[in-house]
């Protein structure tokens, strides 16, 4: 017991275990993010998952053909946008079912993903090195102890994350953009008979879902390694979605959740490397479901209580 | 009018799918020709690898055994109204506990011990799916986010007992093997490959889920709920409960579909054996349109183009594009029957104009 204390010590007591939670949670928040804008206008976006795996695959392919690994940011967000769009357009224009099309574009996303990565590098798996996005150089902060060492070498997409949920914030609920995603959100005929065009905001906020996870993707291939293998958003979407509900559809709960789930990550990782417990290998899937465990006594209203807006999930069909 | 407008609907849940698989097979055609290849040369290697010899069909057939079974998982709870997208955790939790009790039937006959592994798969699945269904009954929780968070808490706890507590020595985690007892007959054997007793297992399901649902008062009032919840409570039927039982039923198909992996192919738990079962589970359920005659149709139909793929593969075209196949074939389905509601809506309108 003794020894288990000091080893959980000896994490905390480690900058490591901090830089490497907003590493792990820096995905997770944008792409939660995502599902915050699709579901504040009341469509249910499972995609995530995907949008983020063609978000990465975007990224390294656009750095390989470019030499500049922004370029492949900008064609990760376009892939994942398209791919956003696919499912605006089968669930608002056609009022699809939004979990049965979201579905289908993991399977897409899956499937192009993989076959192109063939195509293109002419072997499964994953793809040659590419150039990332350089890391940010904090100066003389570096030498500062310990906080120096959490934030030395970060991506910038790291900060861009935590800028992107203050911007969500206050375009969600401080904007009349905002007012109107949540009245379409909780009740669509009534901003529908109030002149809010239904369909334009429902298109806004899955399109917006597109930019945000396929970005969030993108920080998983060219963020810090700069390659991308087969599958690598490895239900980080699924978990993306569990920490937007967690958080209550807003972004700064999404945010608070999902640094909760990136946390949980590192700290696995980290109890794993220290050396005063010596651990057998097999005990990382024991803290592994942690999160998912948590998610399911969330939603299950066992401790505390999320709420959906009213209006997600349902299409909306104009009379 | 009425009438037209009837079979119109009726035609509908064969023409959708029909239409679907055809279009997404065109499409992953061009996207061959975008690439080089012939098509024609491609699908003609796909056919190959899936009928062309006496090994292509067994392991085709083999293919299809769980498939048919998560298949019917999925579309068991369609006709609930229920998405259930963890046959996948139902399915490892089925097999591990199933493939447990197999490695302790050394000592017992296989007309118990088969049996006993049968129902030990298919309750394991039955309680993994029943917490979800259970979750959303009692607390509101959507079966979609709980039963993809059970998906990964089976796959951790599979990943661990594999790894330590159930672990057999040497190579790639997995369990050790279940007693001879409790293993399937192959019936017929051609080369590595063969066709164990688990397909007749699958076709039964078939049939005793067409009953449940379309001849039993449980399987009426399951519909009723999918249909309509409010007006079934209203009829007296009990949302909650039929909810659960729902789940329960689907979730004991995939525990089954796993069991038939170990039962008749691995013979113990391997890490991957789950595979992607649980999302080919809803591309043949939304095929099949939820009937279990066509899930069983439509679960040999993606387990042909599974088995083809890797003669594909050889002829030059990677097997992912037979996720793309899938994908399209789900998103067509999805916009599809609501472009087919609305020509129905639009018929209606000139009907009372």
């Amino acid at each position: 017991m003794n020894a288990w204390i000091q080893a959980i010590i000896s994490v905390f007591a480690n900058p490591i275990f901090y830089k490497s939670t907003l590493n792990q949670s820096t995905p997770l928040i944008l792409a939660a993010l995502g599902g915050v804008y699709s579901e504040t206008t009341g469509v249910v976006n499972i995609a995530l998952e995907g949008i983020m795996l063609i978000g990465a695959f975007g990224g390294v392919v656009g750095s390989y053909f470019t030499g500049n690994p922004w370029y492949g940011l900008a064609l990760g967000i376009l892939l994942g946008v398209a791919m956003a769009a696919l499912h605006a357009w089968a669930t608002i224009r056609y009022a699809g079912d939004q979990i049965i099309s979201g579905t289908a574009l993991i399977l897409l996303a899956q499937g192009i993903t993989g076959f192109s990565l063939v195509e293109l590098f002419g072997k499964p798996g994953s793809t040659d090195l590419v150039r990332s996005i350089p890391l940010v150089n904090l100066g003389s902060f570096e030498n500062v102890p310990f906080f120096g060492r959490i934030f030395s070498s970060l991506s910038p997409l790291v900060y861009i994350a935590f800028a992107s949920v203050a911007f969500s914030w206050f375009l969600i609920y401080k904007t009349r953009l905002g007012l109107r995603m949540r009245s379409v959100g909780n009740n669509p005929e009534a901003a529908d008979t109030l002149g809010v065009n239904v369909y334009n905001i429902r298109y806004f906020g899955v399109l917006m879902s597109g930019v945000f996870a396929s970005l969030g993707g993108a920080f998983l291939s060219i963020g810090e390694l700069g390659q991308f293998t087969e599958n690598m958003s490895n239900g980080r979407g699924f978990i993306a979605l569990a920490a937007m509900i967690i958080g209550n559809w807003s972004p700064t709960g999404a945010m608070w959740a999902a640094i909760l789930f990136g946390a949980a990550s590192a700290f696995n990782d980290q109890l794993q490397s220290q050396g005063i417990l010596h651990l057998a290998t097999n005990t990382q899937y024991l803290f592994g479901m942690i999160p998912y465990i948590i998610t399911l006594i969330v939603v299950g209203g066992l401790v505390g209580r999320s709420r959906a807006p009213s209006a997600d999930g349902i299409p909306y069909i104009k009379d | 009018m009425a009438n037209d407008l009837k079979k119109f609907y009726m035609n509908d849940k064969i023409i959708v799918p029909v239409i679907s698989v055809i279009t997404s097979l065109f499409i992953a055609a061009i996207v061959m020709i975008m690439i080089g290849k012939n098509p024609f040369i491609a699908y003609g290697a796909l056919i190959y690898g899936a009928f062309g010899t006496k090994g292509a069909l067994i392991n085709n057939l083999m293919k299809a055994t769980p498939l048919i079974l998560t298949g019917l998982s999925v579309g068991v709870g369609f006709r609930a109204g229920l998405f259930n997208i963890g046959a996948n955790g139902q399915l490892i939790i089925g097999a591990i506990l199933s493939t447990y009790v197999g490695t302790k039937m050394i000592a017992y006959p296989f007309y118990l011990s088969i049996p006993i592994m049968i129902v030990t798969g298919m309750l394991g699945g039955a309680l993994w799916a029943s917490i979800a269904g259970w979750l959303k009954a009692a607390r509101g929780a959507h079966e979609v986010i709980t039963t993809i968070m059970l998906n990964y808490v089976a796959i951790f706890i599979a990943n661990y007992v594999v790894n330590g507590p159930f672990q057999a020595p040497g190579g790639v985690p997995k369990s050790p093997k279940i007693a001879y007892s409790a293993r399937f007959p192959n019936l017929i054997t051609s080369g590595a490959t063969w066709l164990s007793a688990g397909i007749f297992v699958a076709l039964a399901a078939v049939v005793v889920v067409y009953i449940l649902i379309e001849k039993t008062k449980t399987g009426y009032e399951i519909k009723a709920v999918g249909f309509n919840p409010y007006a079934a409570e209203y009829g007296g039927i009990s949302i909650g409960r039929n909810t659960v039982m729902a789940m329960a039923i689907s979730g004991a198909l995939a525990g089954l579909a796993g069991t038939m992996q170990v039962m008749g192919l691995y013979y113990r738990y391997l890490g991957a054996l789950g595979g992607s079962m649980g999302f080919d589970g809803i591309t043949i359920a939304l095929i099949g349109q939820n009937n279990p005659i066509g899930i069983a149709f439509a679960a040999f139909l993606i387990s042909s183009i599974r088995a083809g793929s890797n003669q594909m593969q050889i002829a030059g075209v990677s097997k992912n594009i037979v996720i793309i196949i899938q994908g399209i074939i789900i998103f067509l389905v999805a916009t599809n029957r609501l472009v087919k509601t609305l020509m129905f809506w639009k018929r209606k309108e000139v009907e009372e104009a």
